[in-house]
C-alpha cells in the first residue's frame, strides 16, 4: 500500500470524492501524472469535488503541486472544491503551494518562420557591418596606442611583450617546424611523382622553392598561428572580460588596448615573420630530403637548382605578407575576445568565430597580395 | 535500520583530508541530526568548504567514514541529486541555460515528466524562493547577486532533497536580503522538513536560524551545540571568534 501512489475516485451523484493514497513524491512522478489525467474527465463532470488527503503517506513539493492543481482544476468554472484531512506536517507545504503559479506569464506566440529567417538575415547583414566597424575601431585604437608608445617609448609593456613573444613565438617553433617540414616533403614527393612522367623531375625544385617561399610557408604558418595563438588570445581576453578584469583595468585609469592588446598584437607582428622564415626553411629542408631519398637527387644538386630557381624577390614576397597577416589575426582575436558576454557558451562561440574569421581573412589577404605583387611585377 | 540511522542525517567519523603534505581535516567527527539546521563556522581557509565538499564527494578523503542518511558515501554516488541539494558559494548556475532551465535541469535528468508539469514545478520553486515567474526567462549573467543565490537555492531544492548544503548563503548580500534569505531557509526547512548544513560567517544567521553551531579549528570540531553554549565555550579560538571586537559590536546583548 505504501509503495505505490493511488488516486481513488468515488462519484456520488453530482459530487466526487478523490482520495489520494500512498507516497505522492517526485520519484513517482510518471504514475502521478497518469493518475491525475485519469480522473480529469470525472472532475469535469462533477459539480463538487472533495480532496481527502488523509491517506497520503509522503508528500513533497511536486506531489503537493499536483494535488493543488487538481483542486484548482476542480474549483475552476464555478464548481466547489475542498481539501480535507490534511495532516499537520503537510499543511505548511500545502499552504506554500497554494501561493504559487497564480500568475503564469502569458505564453509568447510562436513567430512566423519566414519572418524569423528574414529577421536573422537582416541581423546578420547589420552584424557584418558591425564587424567591419569593430575591426577598424580596433585598428585605430592600436594605431593610437602605437603613436603613444612612439612618443614615450618607456610606456611600452616590455615584460608583457617578451612574455607573449616567448609564448606565441619561441614555444610555437617545434610544431611549426614539424608541420612545414612535412608540407615541404609532400610537395616535393608529389612533384617528383607527377613530373617524372614527362621527364621534368628537376623542375620539382623550382616548384618547391617558389611555392614555399612565396605562398605556402607564410600561409600555413599564419593559419597555424591563428589556430594556436589567436584562439588563446580570444579565450584569455574573453575570460578576463567575464571576470570583470578588463573593467578593473579601465577603472584604474589604464587603457586595456595599451596594456593587454598592444603587447599581444605587437608580439604576433614580430613573431609571425620569424616563424614564417623558420617554417619556409623547414619546408625547403623537407623537400631536399625527399629529393635525395625519393627523387634520387644529390643534396648538392638540389641546392644548386634551388639557387638558380629562386631569388630574393620570392623570399621578400612571402615574408612581406607575414606582418600584415599577423595584424589581422591579432585584431580579430582581440576584438572577438572583448565581445564575450557573461556565459561560458559565448566564450566558446567567440573563440570559434575568432579562428574561423582570422583564417578566412588571412586567405583573402593572401589573394589580395597575390594580385598586388603580380601587378607590380614581383 | 537502527535507531542511530534514523536520528542522524549525516555522520562523519575520523575524517582525514589533506592536500600534498598539508592536512586540512585531522580525524574530524561530526553528526548532523535529521531536521536540524547546523551552522559551521571556522577560520577562512580552515577547511569548512573542504569538509562540505568532502561530504558531497567532490574531494577524496584519506581516511574515515561518512554516512549520509544511513548510506556510506564512497566517491560520487548515483542519484546524488535526490539525496542532497547544494548551494555553491558563487551560485554555480549553468550560464548557457535560462533560470527556468537551470531549475528544471535536475528534474529533467532524474525524472520522466511532461514539459508542462516541469514548467509549473520550476515556477513554483522560483516563487517559493521569492522570485517572479518572469525571472525564469533570464540568463544567469543578467541576475543580481541576491537573485543568483535564490535561483541556486531553487535549483538545489528542485527535487525536494532531504539534505541541503549551503556554502556561505548570505555572503555578498545586504543585511536585509541576508535576513530575508535566512527567513526563507528557515521557512523552507520547516515546510519541507529539510536537514540543512550551512557554512557561514554571518553571526546573525547563526543566532537566528541555526539550531546548532559547530566550530571548526585546527582540522577538528572543537565545539558543537546551540549558539548559547558556544558563546560559553572556553576554547581559545571559539572565544576569539565570538567575543572578538566585531562580534561584540554586533551583539552587545549577548555578553
Amino acid at each position: 500500500m505504501n509503495s505505490e501512489p493511488l488516486l481513488l475516485a468515488t462519484p456520488s451523484g453530482d459530487a466526487l470524492e478523490l482520495r489520494p493514497q500512498g507516497p505522492w513524491i517526485a520519484a513517482n512522478v510518471s504514475t502521478l501524472e497518469m493518475l491525475s489525467r485519469s480522473v480529469g474527465a470525472d472532475v469535469d463532470r462533477s459539480r463538487a469535488v472533495t480532496l481527502d488527503m488523509s491517506g497520503i503517506s509522503a508528500l513533497d513539493t511536486l506531489g503537493a503541486w499536483m494535488l493543488e492543481k487538481l483542486s484548482r482544476k476542480a474549483a475552476s468554472s464555478g464548481r466547489s472544491a475542498g481539501i480535507v484531512g490534511v495532516a499537520d506536517h503537510f499543511s505548511g507545504l500545502m499552504d506554500e503551494v497554494r501561493q504559487v503559479n497564480r500568475h503564469t506569464p502569458a505564453a509568447t506566440a510562436a513567430p512566423n518562420p519566414v519572418l524569423v529567417r528574414l529577421s536573422n538575415l537582416g541581423k546578420a547583414t547589420i552584424g557584418a557591418r558591425e564587424d567591419v566597424t569593430l575591426f577598424l575601431q580596433m585598428l585605430g585604437a592600436l594605431f593610437m596606442a602605437m603613436i603613444g608608445v612612439a612618443r614615450r617609448p618607456r610606456t611600452l609593456r616590455l615584460t608583457s611583450l617578451v612574455y607573449q613573444l616567448d609564448r606565441i613565438g619561441w614555444q610555437a617553433i617545434p610544431i611549426v617546424v614539424l608541420i612545414t617540414f612535412l608540407i615541404g616533403a609532400i610537395i616535393a614527393q608529389q612533384g617528383f611523382f607527377h613530373f617524372r612522367r614527362f621527364g621534368a623531375e628537376s623542375y620539382t625544385v623550382d616548384m618547391v622553392g617558389i611555392l614555399v617561399l612565396r605562398e605556402l610557408g607564410v600561409l600555413i604558418v599564419a593559419i597555424m598561428v591563428a589556430g594556436r595563438s589567436g584562439s588563446a588570445y580570444t579565450a584569455e581576453l574573453g575570460s578576463m572580460k567575464m571576470r570583470e578584469e578588463i573593467d578593473a583595468l579601465s577603472t584604474m585609469g589604464l587603457d586595456p588596448v595599451h596594456v593587454l592588446i598592444l603587447p599581444r598584437v605587437l608580439a604576433l607582428v614580430i613573431a609571425l615573420p620569424i616563424l614564417a622564415f623558420i617554417g619556409s626553411i623547414a619546408a625547403l629542408y623537407g623537400g631536399g630530403l625527399v629529393a635525395q631519398f625519393y627523387g634520387g637527387m644529390a643534396p648538392a644538386i638540389y641546392i644548386a637548382r634551388l639557387h638558380e630557381a629562386i631569388s630574393v624577390t620570392h623570399f621578400e614576397v612571402g615574408i612581406l605578407k607575414a606582418p600584415f597577416m599577423a595584424l589581422v589575426i591579432g585584431i580579430v582575436a582581440c576584438s572577438e575576445g572583448l565581445r564575450v558576454k557573461g556565459s561560458a557558451e559565448s566564450l566558446g562561440r567567440q573563440t570559434t568565430t575568432s579562428v574561423v574569421k582570422s583564417i578566412f581573412l588571412v586567405i583573402v589577404l593572401d589573394g589580395l597580395f597575390a594580385i598586388f605583387f603580380a601587378s607590380i611585377g614581383m | 535500520m537502527g535507531e542511530a540511522q534514523e536520528e542522524f542525517a549525516i555522520r562523519v567519523r575520523d575524517l582525514v583530508v589533506g592536500f600534498g603534505r598539508q592536512t586540512v581535516l585531522d580525524h574530524l567527527s561530526l553528526d548532523v541530526r535529521r531536521g536540524e539546521i547546523l551552522g559551521l563556522v571556522g577560520a577562512s581557509g580552515g577547511g569548512k568548504s573542504v569538509l562540505m565538499r568532502t561530504i558531497i564527494g567532490l574531494i577524496p578523503r584519506q581516511g574515515g567514514t561518512i554516512e549520509v542518511m544511513g548510506q556510506p558515501i564512497g566517491g560520487r554516488t548515483q542519484g546524488a541529486a535526490t539525496t542532497w541539494g547544494i548551494l555553491f558559494q558563487q551560485g554555480a548556475l549553468f550560464s548557457s541555460l535560462t533560470v527556468r532551465q537551470n531549475v528544471q535541469f535536475p528534474l529533467r535528468e532524474n525524472l520522466v515528466l511532461s514539459q508542462e508539469l516541469m514548467d509549473e514545478i520550476a515556477i513554483a520553486k522560483l516563487e517559493m524562493v521569492g522570485l517572479r515567474p518572469q525571472d525564469g526567462d533570464k540568463y544567469p549573467s543578467e541576475l543580481s547577486g541576491g537573485m543568483t543565490k535564490r535561483v541556486a537555492l531553487a535549483r538545489a531544492l528542485a527535487l525536494d532533497p532531504p539534505i541541503l548544503f549551503l556554502d556561505e548563503p548570505t555572503s555578498g548580500l545586504d543585511p536585509i536580503a541576508a535576513g530575508d534569505f535566512d527567513t526563507l531557509i528557515g521557512t523552507l526547512q520547516k515546510t519541507l522538513g529539510l536537514t540543512v548544513f550551512m557554512v557561514t560567517h554571518d553571526l546573525a544567521s547563526l543566532t537566528t536560524v541555526c539550531d546548532r553551531v559547530a566550530a571548526l579549528a585546527d582540522g577538528k570540531i572543537v565545539a558543537i551545540g546551540p549558539m548559547r553554549e558556544l558563546l560559553q565555550s572556553e576554547h581559545p579560538w571559539v572565544r576569539a571568534y565570538f567575543h572578538g571586537k566585531r562580534s561584540q559590536m554586533l551583539q552587545p546583548q549577548m555578553r
